[in-house]
């Protein structure tokens, strides 16, 4: 197929993916290198630490160089792709198939790349967040005696997720799907040590894999009924099969594996857990790319979700549940990246609700702002995380560098982390004219457009019409605007304001994080300011209107018309839908500035959880309960039949019943071979006679 | 002719073959298993005339092979006899388990 891209510095695309894992190879190699020459060394104990100090240093250079440099690398060319197709008018996607994969039989899998506007958007996401976040993660990670292993595996994450937006098929993409998976685990158990990171890797790698499994058979099922994975292909073929059976369960399948992925109910269980990674990473990772696969395979995937209205009503129904849910849960912790996770599940809701009621722009709008924005916030609480830790360590006390309890007054002595993360709680509390505003605002107009008149509102979810599942959906969402506003005033108030709670001799050594920590947050609060400049509404024309919707319109307008229809809200509605919004943002931020204005004197005046307080801090017990219901049940089935089935059964009936039959045939095998010819040959007549009456007798 | 010949090659056969299972002489059960060898001969011999040359012709292999046979076997008794003193199988038991 030809588009205005040949020939053009789009058929480069390839090195977006190359040059991320070329930066994890060397990166990999200097984090072996050490173990692969390090034998043999002579010399005292002191010259050979001291030789190992040196070259740990030399490495360490190395890699600050060559992890951020790919990246930047790498957005450099996002960025120059992006202008090429600012400058030509690309209707059909940009597609370029490298190598043949999978022939099997009727299924041709190849390694392709797709190019288009989604793509290229997440790409620059991707690349451009990632970068930044690799040049934070330099002084974060600066100590650790990991640091080549850690941008290996942080090289290898962007390679993977920049594979899974460009992959043209839904089996590349399930590459780069399963790979971010493995990356995650990864860096989540990056401190492996501690029994309780290794085992948060294993839940997230686990509960995706229920997921992953409907990802799958939703593969299947687009395979067994258009013959063809490519997204061209199969979305073509797909297209005339709108309202069948089969569409729906590729849908709901297709919304099982993003459900698992992005931290949706009930698979949501693993992202808090995830925290136990180094901080850097739940931003990059747990906060603006990696979570946010789902809600992209659903926009790439919209022409199916479009031809099944109800998987649709579903996706935004779920998405409204996990909105509310996790935010509930987020006012009462009191770890800060707790905090920020949950806060992390509910801004997915929002991306759900979005995309599931065809408004695929505004959900890919909230992935972009709140990349921005919650990056700013995972970043600012690492530097604090940091500063803490250090002051701790300076004093060799131990206390959790995490726990809210703990900060207070850090204003004064981080002012640029906490302005920046100040700007990112007003965006993504919803106060305009900052980032999450925008996104936020359009998500619930949308969906309140949706019911008011569309093709989605006449459909219906196992009875329940979809119009009032709608507004229960925009009802849900406005609750969820009050509850965001209210935490995260809590945390940076906990955290920021107030008398300082760390202790009197770690207030000596609290400092403002370093310049290569300190920029990256700044930039990416600038974009949480600015980033509602993408996309506009036309109720506030400051600006290009709608830029990022006419940017997206040919991958995703004819999927959006067709579940949304072309009914508009009138300008009168429009500004009352703008105005509860607000208002609920800056009701929420009052309800915290009431609350929580004087925060704690100290730890031990902090409050009892008690009663609905308690449940909530316990995260409504999902664990506890997920533990008693799946966890224990299976490891009890898993013990017994492991050990009372494997050991003692098996490996008892083969090891003790082998004996005896080997036993049992040395003992015949002793008697007949004596020595005695006489029975030789007694035995050599009895068997000719044997032979000759079965050749015979018959 | 042929049925009566076959008799008596097959009760030379059975009784080489009670010779070699029963006797403990290590020279009578040679000889019985050469009974054996020319019970088979007689029959082979007997067949010929109605199957043609061939029966002949084993015969002749046979009687080659049993000759090779009678002077590795006899030069064996003789070590035996040598060895252990004695030509009974009985007491040739050295390899038993």
């Amino acid at each position: 197929m030809k588009t205005a891209l040949d020939g053009s510095i789009a058929e480069y695309a390839w090195l977006l993916p190359l040059l991320p894992l070329l930066g994890a190879l060397i990166n990999g190699f200097l984090a072996i290198a050490p173990r692969l020459s390090g034998r043999g060394t002579t010399g005292t104990v002191a010259e050979r630490e001291l030789a190992a100090g040196a070259r740990h240093a030399g490495t360490n250079a190395i890699v600050s160089i060559v992890a951020p440099g790919v990246m930047l690398l790498a957005f450099g060319l996002a960025v120059a792709i992006f202008a090429t197709m600012r400058g030509v008018a690309l209707e059909e996607p940009f597609v370029r198939v490298f190598a043949r994969w999978m022939p099997v039989g009727e299924l041709v899998v190849d390694w392709g790349l797709q190019l288009d506007q989604l793509s290229i958007l997440m790409t620059l996401v991707i690349t451009g967040v990632g970068a930044l976040i690799h040049l934070f993660s330099i002084g974060y990670m600066k100590a650790d005696p990991g640091y080549a292993r850690y941008f290996a595996y942080l090289n290898l994450f962007v390679a993977f997720m920049l594979t899974l937006v460009l992959g043209s098929s839904y089996a590349v993409l399930f590459v780069g799907w399963e790979g971010v998976g493995l990356c995650s685990y990864l860096l989540i158990g990056f401190w492996f040590s501690e029994k309780a990171n290794a085992d948060a890797g294993k839940k997230a790698f686990i509960v995706n894999r229920i997921g992953d499994f409907g990802f799958l058979v939703a593969m299947f099922l687009i395979w067994a009924t258009v013959g063809t994975l490519d997204f061209v292909g199969a979305h073509q073929a797909l297209a005339g099969l709108g309202g069948s059976a089969v569409l729906l369960s590729i849908a709901l399948f297709l919304f099982l594996g993003c459900a698992g992925k992005s931290a949706q109910l009930p698979l949501y269980v693993w992202l808090p857990d995830a925290m136990a990674g180094p901080t850097p990473v739940s931003a990059l990772i747990h906060a603006a790319t990696m979570v946010t696969a789902g809600v992209y395979l659903i926009a790439r995937a919209s022409p199916i979700f479009a031809g099944a209205p109800e998987a649709s009503l579903l996706v935004a129904l779920v998405g409204a549940l996990t909105a509310l849910f996790a935010a509930t849960v987020a006012l009462r912790q009191w770890d800060i990246k707790k905090v920020l996770a949950y806060s992390t599940v509910s801004q997915l809701g929002y991306m759900f609700v979005a995309v599931g009621t065809g408004a695929y722009t505004a959900g890919v709008f909230h992935l972009v702002t709140h990349a921005f924005f919650k990056a700013v916030l995972f970043l600012g609480a690492g530097s604090v995380i940091h500063a803490l830790h250090h002051a701790y360590h300076h004093t060799h006390r131990h206390e959790d560098a995490q726990d809210l309890r703990n900060m207070g007054g850090l204003s004064r002595y981080m002012p640029a982390t906490f302005a920046a993360m100040t700007m990112a709680t007003l965006a993504i509390a919803g106060i305009p004219p900052l980032s999450g505003f925008f996104s936020k605002d359009e998500i619930l107009s949308a969906t309140f457009a949706r019911a008011v008149s569309s093709p989605l509102a006449n459909a219906t979810l196992l009875g329940i019409p979809g119009r009032s599942l709608l507004y229960a959906i925009y009802a849900l969402g406005i609750v969820t605007a009050l509850l965001t506003a209210i935490y995260m005033t809590r945390m940076l108030l906990m955290a920021f304001t107030g008398a300082n709670r760390t202790g009197a001799a770690e207030q000596e050594a609290l400092h403002e994080a370093p310049a290569i920590m300190t920029g990256p947050v700044v930039i990416l609060a600038l974009l949480a300011l600015a980033g509602g400049w993408l996309n506009l509404p036309t109720l506030i024309p400051i600006g290009p209107v709608g830029a990022l919707e006419h940017w997206l319109e040919p991958v995703v307008g004819a999927s959006a018309a067709r579940l949304s229809g072309t009914a508009k809200l009138s300008h009168g509605t429009e500004q009352v839908l703008v105005g509860i919004a607000i208002a609920a943002a800056v009701l929420g931020i009052a309800v915290a500035w009431v609350l929580y204005r004087r925060p704690l004197q100290d730890k031990a005046h902090s409050p009892a959880d008690r009663g609905f307080a308690g449940v909530l801090a316990n995260a409504y017990n999902v664990d506890a309960a997920v533990d008693a219901a799946v966890v224990r049940p299976l490891d009890g089935l898993a013990g017994a039949v492991l050990t009372r089935g494997i050991d003692v059964g098996v490996d008892g009936t083969f090891s003790a019943g082998g004996g005896i039959l080997s036993r049992t045939a040395s003992l015949i095998g002793q008697r007949l071979q004596d020595g005695d010819v006489g029975k030789y040959a007694w035995l050599l007549a009895a068997g000719a006679l044997a032979m000759l009456a079965a050749l015979t007798l018959r | 002719m042929i049925a009566e010949a076959l008799a008596v090659s097959a009760v030379l056969f059975c009784i080489g073959v009670v010779g070699v299972l029963t006797r403990r002489n290590a020279i009578i059960v040679f000889m019985c298993a050469e009974l054996m060898l020319n019970a088979v001969n007689l029959s082979f011999v007997a067949l010929a005339k109605m199957h043609g040359v061939t029966g002949h012709v084993f015969v002749v292999m046979v009687m080659t092979i049993a000759a090779a046979e009678a002077a590795v076997g006899l030069a064996i008794v003789i070590s035996v006899f040598r060895h252990f003193g004695s030509v009974d199988l009985g007491s040739v038991r050295m390899l038993r388990g």
